[in-house]
């Protein structure tokens, strides 16, 4: 029998530096930028690519670094423990020495971890400052963001554009910077935003406006989804932030400032947009579709992704979703419309023609 | 102080007839049988929670999986959740209480015998009201409909324009009726421990899982009141035209969130103060020396109690709150790592020096300190606000919590069935099939839960039914889904253990583990009056004085 005891000590002590490894392997992991799946996925916390990231995965290393500290001594004094004091042959039949406690002891472990506690608050205070406090330079560019069940609504007062799930902004340069400060709201259930290499999330609540800014360092795609549960497909309410170059940012926003291409070809489908319920819900600018339900389609075709990001937006997939919308996002708000296939041709056509 | 108790003649000669039994174990109101059909309940539940926990993991498996449909998927972590925190782990642990904390103070009952049993059959009903709603979710659209709004029911998912149907009825129903049986057991709790000690027990000569008891029955107080509340108001809203909840009227959805976290964060506190219970009991036993620091260990679990109540709203750092609130927040929910913190170093300073035997009760009590300690740095991470911004709502949260829940709570719990089924049963578990459930268990929860974290890391939220390819999240959370199912595997042992150990276990005796507390001075099971003679005790070990007279405890106190 003490035999087989010891066996279990040493195999209890060998499994728990294993794990210990393992947790550190799984923070290098997930920080380590070449690995080949973080390089891909564009959702890393620790691959930051804006001011708030890049503070925020700062402060993560700090804490990672006390956390993995404590995490060693406290279990380095157990797994001792656990082998020298185990119950041996020798020592079978004898009980050990009645300790009752320290104070001295207990002191010390009790002081030890407030000065800790301490340090952490304070590095914490100060980056919870800096992000959440941070002013609002006169060359911001301001988005509101209106969450809705289950898609994105963007709107840029001052430059007059409205799009859905994806969003433009400029890159900012650290000698001029162009952050971007959105506003966010909820048309309906909570949300929340999230692209995690440019920054924490922001909860879109109703009734209750929250904000939240961000200063990409460089252009490219940033990916992200709702991250607050907001009903049957919270799963596929995906975000795409687009950071573009300065001349970029500029030309898109002239395209998008422009009222929707009338191409006398598409007058079929455009008649039967109107004249179908298409129209209660969305907005063509320039033609009296005027509806906020659903996602403004005046530049329909200056989105990569249809559906908040459930598929790419090409000829098939939006034939597709405006017959059968379920068949991309099931439990989507998306009527099906049940149209006749000519009508069906005809209005995917007009959508086609509004870039 | 008497050893052996008087058996009642007739109680074991012949059988009864199995309506009967049947009968006596309804209407009982002892407080033995009474925990024990709490722990079956639990046990009930928990193969059930398991379930769907399995269904979760089914469908995650991997990208773009179709195995159920987003709808069933929303309510299998709904009831998933539900489940597991009202109708499982507080169950099992009131049953605990309520079975120990007479024992241990050397009580014949709890204080009120005929409350205890209406708080166990109103918890039991509203577990039974919250699976009605499988068949009377969408009242006359028919069956299948069950809760889909999460376990916190954020406004306004809950609201009558989300949530047709009856299917959070039966969900706030579950929680209000549950939770009027919970408030009940909580002045049992508090009531006994008060006023039916034993002569001599003085409040600092407890066992501590009665002090740990009674302060859980306090926090019940605190932290279920503002529940009910908030449900009563929610079917207002539902019903009544009330307008708390509902933003299409101007009610306000962050109300619902302070209220429900007011009662959520003391809830955890409220189920891992029973666990450390179970361990300031085990860990001394199985190290043979006394709990190290007593009064510092009580003082601890005041503080967290304490400091418990003004943490809530570190789960709402992302809805946008000042900076100061944030702080606020941030420091109180450190702060209560420093209590916790003495408990751990008092548990090793318990194994410090003393004769550690590696029984399956004390190898899931070193799983739990192992993993406890985990979760509780985990648990730092997310108290720096800033970092929590990123981490909250994702899998990284998720691992967390079951962290604390599985790799924490349930430890404890599987190390106090070892320890006590010899007490309620009369026979030993298997200690082969018990390190079977053990190993399997704690290489299941680890491939589970300690891959779990990444993928919050790498951007993948909660409450998903399905995810993008190309994340890197694919393999992980194949990898997390095989280690649940070993999970599953040895609950199934745990199961055939408890069951197959009631008819073929070892005789206890009354003292298997030479322990020290009073539940071991009479016969396993016990009568059910407890104690013959009411015990007279001279220290918080009255055993130990009783085997060691050369040496007793009460000379040291």
């Amino acid at each position: 029998m003490p035999m087989r005891r010891t066996k279990s000590s040493k195999l209890q002590a060998v499994s728990q530096i294993l794990l210990a490894l393992f947790w550190s392997c799984t923070f290098v992991w997930a920080r380590n930028p070449t690995n080949p799946s973080s390089s891909v996925n564009h959702t890393n916390i620790f691959a930051p690519a804006s001011t708030p990231a890049k503070s925020i995965a700062d402060l993560s290393v700090f804490v990672l670094v006390i956390t993995g500290i404590i995490f060693i001594v406290v279990c380095g004094l157990l797994v001792y423990s656990l082998v020298k004091f185990r119950e041996r042959r020798a020592n079978l039949n004898r009980e050990p020495a009645q300790v009752y406690g320290s104070t001295q002891i207990e002191l010390a472990w009790t002081i030890i971890p407030i000065l800790i506690v301490v340090v952490l608050y304070l590095a914490t205070a100060r980056v919870i400052h800096a992000i959440q406090d941070a002013p609002e330079p006169a060359g911001a560019v301001q988005v509101t963001a209106i969450g809705h069940q289950y898609w994105w609504e963007f709107r840029y007062p001052k430059l007059g554009i409205v799009t859905a799930n994806e969003l433009h902004i400029p890159v900012s340069d650290p000698s001029h910077p162009t952050p971007t400060f959105l506003q966010l709201l909820s048309a309906d259930t909570d949300h929340s935003f999230w692209v995690p290499e440019l920054g924490g999330k922001a909860d879109l609540i109703p009734n209750h406006p929250n904000r939240m800014w961000m200063d990409p360092q460089r252009t490219g795609v940033f990916l992200g989804q709702c991250a607050q549960y907001c009903g049957t497909q919270h799963a596929k309410m995906l975000l795409r932030v687009s950071v573009d170059s300065p001349e970029d940012f500029a030309a898109w926003t002239r395209s998008q400032q422009q009222p929707a291409t009338q191409e006398a070809g598409v007058n079929a489908g455009k008649r039967v947009f109107e004249m179908n319920a298409c129209m209660n819900c969305h907005t063509v600018d320039g033609t009296p579709a005027n509806g906020r339900f659903g996602p403004d389609l005046t530049h329909l075709m200056s989105r990569v992704t249809i559906a908040a990001g459930a598929a790419e937006n090409n000829h098939e997939n939006l034939r597709l979703w405006i017959q059968d919308p379920s068949a991309i996002k099931h439990g989507s708000l998306m009527p099906a419309m049940k149209l006749s296939d000519a009508d069906l041709d005809a209005v995917v056509s007009y959508m086609e023609t509004l870039r | 102080m008497s050893s052996n108790a008087i058996t009642i003649p007739g109680s074991q000669i012949q059988a009864r007839p199995w309506v009967d039994e049947l009968h006596q174990w309804v209407t009982t109101v002892d407080h033995k049988r009474l925990g024990i059909l709490y722990m079956l309940s639990a046990l009930l539940f928990l193969v059930i929670g398991g379930v769907e926990a399995l269904i979760i993991r089914i469908q995650l498996m991997h990208s773009h999986n179709d195995f159920v449909s987003p709808e069933v998927f929303n309510r299998m972590f709904t009831m998933h959740g539900t489940t597991m925190i009202f109708f499982v782990a507080m169950p099992v642990l009131f049953g605990f209480a309520n079975y120990l904390v007479p024992l241990m103070i050397g009580a014949r009952d709890m204080a009120f015998p005929r409350l205890n049993a209406f708080s166990f059959w109103l918890s039991f009903l509203g577990g039974l009201l919250l699976y009605f709603s499988f068949l009377g979710g969408s009242g006359l659209y028919g069956a299948g409909n069950a809760p889909d709004v999460g376990w916190w029911a954020y406004a306004p998912l809950g609201a009558r324009a989300f949530s047709p149907g009856h299917s959070s009825d039966y969900w706030t129903l579950s929680l209000l009726v549950s939770g009027f049986g919970s408030i009940g057991t909580a002045i049992n709790i508090i009531a006994t421990v008060l006023c039916m000690r034993c002569p001599g027990m003085k409040l600092s000569r407890m066992p501590l899982l009665a002090w740990l008891n009674l302060v859980m029955g306090g926090m019940v107080l605190i932290a279920i009141t503002p529940l009910s509340a908030a449900q009563i108001m929610l079917l207002i809203d539902r019903y009544l035209g009330g307008h708390f909840f509902d933003t299409q009227a101007g009610g306000s959805a962050v109300l619902w969130m302070h209220f429900f976290w007011i009662f959520g964060h003391p809830e955890v506190y409220i189920l891992v103060i029973p666990a450390f219970a179970f361990l300031s009991e085990i860990i001394p036993v199985f190290s043979r020396k006394p709990i190290f620091g007593y009064p510092v260990m009580v003082a601890a679990t005041v503080a967290i109690g304490l400091v418990s109540t003004s943490v809530w709203a570190h789960h709402m750092f992302s809805i946008g709150m000042s900076s100061y609130a944030n702080s606020f927040f941030a420091i109180t929910t450190m702060a209560v790592g420093i209590p916790t913190g003495i408990k751990i170093f008092n548990w090793i300073g318990t194994m410090w020096g003393g004769r550690i035997q590696f029984k399956v009760p004390m190898l899931f009590c070193i799983g739990f300190l192992f993993q406890f300690l985990i979760a509780g740095l985990t648990g730092i991470m997310q108290a720096a606000v800033p970092f929590d911004w990123q981490l909250t709502l994702s899998y990284f949260v998720v691992a967390h919590f079951h962290y604390v829940i599985v790799g924490g709570i349930l430890f404890a719990i599987f190390g106090a069935f070892y320890y006590w089924y010899p007490k309620m049963s009369g026979r030993m578990l298997s200690e082969s099939l018990g390190k079977w459930h053990f190993w399997l268990f704690l290489i299941g929860f680890h491939l589970t839960f300690d891959v779990m974290h990444i993928p919050g890391l790498l951007g993948m939220p909660r409450r998903i039914y399905t995810y993008e390819p190309g994340r890197g999240w694919d393999t992980l959370n194949f990898i997390v889904t095989i280690g649940a199912f070993i999970q599953a595997i040895a609950i199934l042992v745990f199961v055939a253990n408890l069951i197959i150990s009631y008819f073929k276990g070892a005789e206890a005796g009354n003292d298997p583990w030479d322990a020290w507390t009073l539940e071991w001075s009479i016969s396993s099971p016990p009568p059910a009056y407890n104690f013959a003679t009411v015990p007279t005790v001279a220290s918080r070990r009255p055993l130990w004085d009783l085997k060691h007279p050369e040496d007793p405890d009460s000379r040291y106190e």
